[in-house]
């Protein structure tokens, strides 16, 4: 046993030399630039909207539902993944990337059918999102109520 | 009867020759700076298939028919087929190798299957249980990601230290006659977990598991990197490799010849493969092409090759476990014994 923990703390010493180093400068600038294209985008759309005269609600939910769309689109013919490899919070964190979680996995499953496939797998990724931001609203909720209590 | 030099190594005294060899890969590999020397590529990763998993299967039949063409064998001269690959419950290779009625072993050793392989084929020869033998091992790309890790169109980032796996299938044909090159000695490995439990970072984990065979194998043999033309690892890719290098230098080792499989198949700089390849079909295509090729231009004598397997699951990674790993050594000589 002892040559093995030799081994290991020799293993230890070889590991921290070895570590590549990951370019968190670039791969900020590069999500922070096409994260906010995607919402600037979002925003023109939705000024277009407010001038045409429809209500602030109205607009956003009209703003949404393109992106959503455009985040499918973009997934199904395969270019939102090549995207998001460069881009990587950028393109997961804006609507759009919510649209691939969800997308990317239907269309993975196609092959093991519309019910154990599609229907059952399409939310494995996008899944927790829901839940825990379903909890989440609860609690703010809670915090809210009770607040609105005491304030009283 | 094979001679027992150490615990985990054998010496082996009958003939067991590499008779006949055939690599398939896909488009990515291609690419690679091997991408010339592969019998065959299939069209990409599907490949017009229903499914990704079909798309594998046929590229294991594709490889079976084609090493059996090459040593000029009909199915019923096979005595058997030893194979794996990556997918759950080995479908792959199990429905690959249905419809010849072959006698077939499957079985799982991650990326360090074909040595896994061959090392039981090399058993089996010697201990008179078998003639001929052919030895598989496939991984596919999309399937792997399918089972292991996220969608293929979910765009997300990897780290540096992940590998991409390959699409490629490798098949051997062991013999008890030919002209070799021949499997002269082997070294079973043991299950090594040095506590990593970082997915994207197989080669850091597999790294131990290689360097203990290795280690061993010198040991028993009395030999060392001077002794081999090369010495070759699996799927460690550039980290694994480098960490593996490290653990031989403070052991005073002069480390010469020593390459990794997963490290030659992709160009790094212009392949999105962080730090290389990966998968069972990645040493064993490498090994049936540039390494065998080598051989059959007699620019390599002696080689020990040491592919390395990840032996987790994604249950195991989910519920918090740590990455243990394993690789198995095999010594393949142009000369007998």
């Amino acid at each position: 046993m002892t040559q093995n923990i030799d081994d290991r703390k020799s293993f230890e010493r070889a590991k921290k030399n070895t570590r590549p180093k990951t370019n968190y400068i670039k791969n900020s600038v590069m999500a922070f630039g096409v994260g906010g294209s995607i919402c600037l985008i979002a925003q023109l759309v939705t000024n277009m909207f407010l001038s045409w005269g429809l209500s602030e609600s109205e607009a956003s939910i009209l703003v949404t539902v393109i992106l959503v769309f455009l985040g499918s689109f973009f997934t199904g013919i395969g270019v939102y993944d090549k995207l998001g490899k460069f881009a990587g919070a950028g393109s997961i964190v804006p609507i759009t990337g919510f649209a691939n979680s969800i997308v990317s996995s239907a269309m993975e499953f196609k092959a093991e059918g519309p019910v154990f496939g599609v229907g059952a797998k399409m939310f494995s990724v996008a899944g927790p999102v829901i839940v825990y931001g379903v909890v989440s609203s609860w609690i703010v909720g809670l915090v809210y109520y009770l607040y609105l209590l005491i304030a009283r | 009867m094979a001679q027992k030099l150490e615990r985990q190594t054998y010496k082996f005294h009958n003939t067991i020759s590499i008779n006949a060899e055939y690599a398939i890969v896909g488009r990515e590999e291609e690419e690679g700076p091997l991408g010339s020397l592969f019998d065959e590529v299939i069209c990409d990763d599907n490949c017009s298939a229903k499914s990704y998993e079909l798309s594998e299967i046929d590229l294991i039949k594709k490889c079976l028919l084609g090493v059996m063409s090459k040593a000029d064998f009909e199915p019923n001269q096979v005595d058997m087929v030893i194979g794996g690959d990556l997918l759950d419950q080995l479908t792959a290779t199990t429905f690959g190798v249905k419809d010849y009625g072959f006698p077939y072993w499957g079985i799982y050793g991650a990326c360090s299957t074909f040595s896994l392989g061959l090392q039981i084929g090399a058993v089996s020869i010697e201990a008179g249980c078998a003639d001929n033998v052919i030895v598989s091992a496939s991984s596919h790309f999309s399937t792997s990601e399918r089972q292991y890790r996220t969608p293929l169109e979910l765009g997300s980032q990897s780290p540096p230290t992940a590998q991409r796996t390959v699409t490629g299938v490798g098949s051997v044909i062991l013999s008890g006659r030919g002209n070799g090159p021949y499997v002269t000695y082997i070294t079973k490995g043991k299950v090594i977990d040095f506590d990593q439990n970082d997915p994207f970072d197989m080669g850091t984990a597999m790294a131990p598991a290689a360097f203990d065979t290795i280690y061993n194998h010198f040991k028993a043999t009395n030999t060392s990197f001077e002794d081999y033309d090369a010495v070759f690892t699996g799927d460690l890719a550039s980290i694994g490799h480098d960490i593996v290098t490290r653990m031989f230098e403070e052991k005073k080792f002069k480390v010469r010849n020593y390459f990794d499989c997963g490290s030659l198949m992709y160009d790094r700089e212009n392949q999105y493969v962080n730090a290389g390849g990966s998968g069972a079909g990645c040493c064993a295509s490498v090994f049936c092409s540039y390494i065998m090729k080598m051989f059959r231009n007699k620019e390599l004598s002696k080689v020990l090759f040491v592919p390395t397997g990840a032996l987790l699951s994604p249950t195991s990674q989910q519920q918090g476990q740590t990455i243990p790993s394993i690789a198995h050594a095999v010594v393949i000589n142009s000369k007998r014994g």
